[in-house]
């Protein structure tokens, strides 16, 4: 965990006062609601289809016990008892009542918990790999940098008025669990020939309307100079990126307009006139970051406790353990996934009384930490493995040990039209049928891993381009279509689906997708050819002739 | 619309020269970036301070050769979501080591002061008489920063390395 000390608190309550003061002018008469809209929207305040939306930052994705609590708390005392986790490590409260917000920005703020630049065209919550500091072979705790760029980003005076958006993702480990190939800066922490540790740095990656897979700037920018070295990115985009048009605007559209050589001279350039600059970052300043992430005194434990040999015996506990246990980097520890995807459920739901049980869970078996995920589920980051048998029946309980994880029902999808102003279909509602549908256990695991991923509207929330099968709703004629894609994914190996044909009608998509599904179990060579492996073998043509032969 | 300047509410002593207007044969003006370039030379050799008022979609490189004779740079926010002017003040302050006035123009309001002013400008054309009757306690909201600028101001960073030194040295 990362303890913010006195500055973090004293400029989360200044912003907290700031925006007290904005609303109320707001309230008054005093900001028209254009001026007022980029104010709310830098605190991560939407107006949505039925309410206000507001939405809370959780940097790289780590909280503590405490902090969830205080989430509950605000779910349950200013909204309707629940909250919808996000793709980029946040979490969305649907139903805030405007003049309620800064006392609910206060309560958050006493636990260190702020909701700044989680909207706007500025530099959004950093994200990070949800299992960082505690993934066997990471090339170290990606969360130091994450942390040391969260400050940073944070009310910069230079790019908080920026053409759009910008996101940035860290990841240290090979497998890449921040999906860093779509954002605007990617940042792939490694070691140099000489073991000096920097960064390759991936620029211009994004969904949306124009979905791009982001390309590499620089194989290595050391440790020291990655700040300097985003700040010249910055820099160039701030000056050279298009505002004529918001559809352009992204540094993607940049990017691909000069041409990445070019793009990087420009970046080349102002670095190299920035020079040594005061954003270098010295040794002791990093180590300074470093001390204040205090890690749990893990006990010395076996490999393989009795208590799981026993409950071994248990074919519910041994399945919900394949799926959702993962290696911790110390012996006798895993790294636990809750699954926010029970079937029939809205993806990435949690309600405030789940969420004090989380967060009770947490402090008797993950030394009071949590991690949220892009793929909208929770984990508990260090639980001694004799204690699994015991935290599995707690999680069941409470309806948080659906065995899941990665299988076909592990759901991303965006609020869709029940919720959000811009979708032109609902998701939820799709993703509830389809969890219906594959709510066999023993199927699903036969399918294996498979990522389905579902969004409202071009604008892509549900990152549907990079999941494995991609659903898009779409307007035809004010009924509701979906397009199909498959073999995206957000991996390492990012990469975006093919749309496999014309877009089906709202209640054709569950089987459509069933017959996806089933033409892969038929074509794949082996069981543990992965779905998105046989489409990559195969292309989209026997998927499309499955699915548009009869219909 | 209000001049800020050093904090208080101040007369503008700058003329705004419209587009085509004959030039005063003194006093201080306020000129375009196209006017200016026309003939730079002949306006700097006029009696009276000169100021440019410089578009946000132009690399201020343009203006660099003439900087240390101009009593004024205007930097232009046609709206306030638009913040080219940001990086054109820092560049100006810290790179090309500005040090006249540097002034924000257009769509400024009181919840810019502090970016703006950390940013380097230090006058303000204020679109509402409130934003600027209010200057002196929005530009002080924070008091804790996490970006070095060329204004100066010690970042957390540097604040938390100087409390370790210090609380080393006590020990």
């Amino acid at each position: 965990m990362y303890a913010y000390d006195e500055l973090d608190r004293t400029l989360i309550n200044e912003r907290v006062s700031e925006f007290r003061d904005q609303v109320k002018r707001r309230l008054s008469g005093e900001l028209t609601e254009d001026e007022f809209k980029m104010l709310r929207l830098q605190n991560g305040v939407y107006l949505q289809l039925h309410a206000y939306m507001f939405r809370v930052a959780i940097p790289y994705g780590t909280l503590s016990s405490k902090q969830l609590r205080r989430l509950a708390h605000v779910a349950r005392r200013y909204d309707r008892g629940y909250g919808h986790f996000t793709t980029r490590q946040n979490i969305q409260f649907n139903w805030i009542k405007l003049a309620e917000l800064p006392d609910a920005l206060a309560e958050l703020a006493e636990v260190g918990i702020h909701a700044m630049q989680t909207s706007g065209n500025n530099m959004r919550n950093v994200t990070s790999d949800q299992w960082a500091g505690v993934a066997p072979g990471e090339v170290e705790d990606p969360r130091i940098w994450s942390e040391i760029l969260r400050q940073h980003t944070t009310l910069h005076p230079e790019f908080s008025f920026l053409p759009r958006k910008f996101k940035i993702a860290i990841t240290a480990s090979e497998h890449d669990r921040a999906a860093i190939k779509i954002h605007d800066i990617g940042l792939r922490l490694h070691k140099n020939a000489d073991g000096e540790t920097g960064f390759e740095v991936l620029v211009g990656g994004g969904l949306g309307r124009t979905p791009f897979i982001a390309k590499t700037i620089k194989p290595f920018v050391h440790g020291r100079d990655i700040l300097s070295y985003v700040e010249a990115i910055l820099r160039v985009y701030n000056q050279y990126g298009r505002r004529d048009n918001i559809y352009k605007a992204r540094i993607k559209i940049l990017v691909h307009e000069l041409g990445i050589e070019k793009f990087a001279r420009e970046v080349d350039e102002e670095w190299r006139q920035m020079g040594h600059s005061a954003l270098t970052l010295d040794h002791s300043v990093i180590e300074e970051v470093r001390s204040r992430f205090s890690y749990p005194a893990y006990e010395k434990l076996p490999h393989m406790p009795d208590e799981l040999k026993q409950a071994a015996h248990d074919p519910l506990f041994e399945r919900w353990r394949k799926n959702s246990v993962a290696p911790h980097k110390v012996q006798g520890y895993s790294i636990v996934t809750l699954s926010l995807k029970p079937v029939g459920g809205p993806p990435g739901d949690a309600t405030a009384d789940q969420m004090d049980a989380i967060a009770d869970l947490a402090d008797k078996y993950s030394f009071g930490e949590i991690r949220v995920g892009h793929e909208q589920n929770l984990a508990l980051p260090h639980v001694a493995k004799r204690d699994l048998p015991q935290l599995w029946k707690a999680l069941d309980r409470l309806g948080l040990a659906t065995p899941n994880v990665n299988l076909v029902t592990d759901i991303i999808a965006c609020p869709g039209l029940d919720y959000c102003s811009l979708a032109n279909a609902r998701s939820i509602p799709i993703a509830q049928e389809l969890t219906r549908r594959f709510a066999n256990h023993d199927t699903a695991d036969m399918i294996g891993r498979l990522h389905i991923n579902i969004s409202g509207c071009i604008n892509a929330c549900g990152h549907h381009h990079v999941g494995h099968i991609g659903i898009l709703g779409v307007e035809k004629n004010g009924e509701e279509f979906y397009q199909i894609t498959i073999g995206g994914r957000a991996d390492e190996n990012a990469q975006m689906g093919v749309l496999i044909g014309p877009a089906v009608p709202y209640a054709e998509v569950a089987d459509v997708i069933e017959d996806i599904v089933e033409a892969y179990l038929a074509l794949r060579d082996r069981p543990e050819e992965l779905f998105v492996d046989t489409v990559k073998r195969l292309g989209v043509e026997p998927f499309k002739e499955r699915v548009y032969a009869t219909r | 619309m209000p001049l800020v300047k050093n904090g208080r509410i101040t007369t503008d002593l700058f003329v705004h020269v419209a587009e085509g207007a004959e030039l005063p044969g003194d006093g201080a003006v306020l000129i375009s970036a196209a006017r200016f370039l026309e003939d730079p030379e002949a306006i700097l050799k006029r009696a009276g301070k000169t100021g440019v008022i410089w578009p946000n979609s132009r690399a201020v490189d343009d203006l660099v050769p003439y900087l240390d004779r101009l009593a004024a740079v205007a930097l232009v926010f046609p709206t306030f979501r638009d913040g080219r002017a940001y990086s054109q003040a820092r560049l100006l302050r810290e790179r090309h080591g500005y040090d006249g006035e540097l002034r924000a123009t257009g769509q400024v309001l009181r919840d810019q002061f502090v970016f703006m002013s950390r940013a380097g400008f230090d006058a303000f054309e204020v679109k509402k008489d409130a934003d600027a009757e209010a200057f002196a306690e929005t530009v002080k909201r924070y008091s804790v920063f996490y970006q070095p600028t060329g204004d100066g101001r010690v970042t957390a960073l540097n604040r938390r390395m100087q409390l370790r030194h210090s609380e080393s040295a006590g020990q």
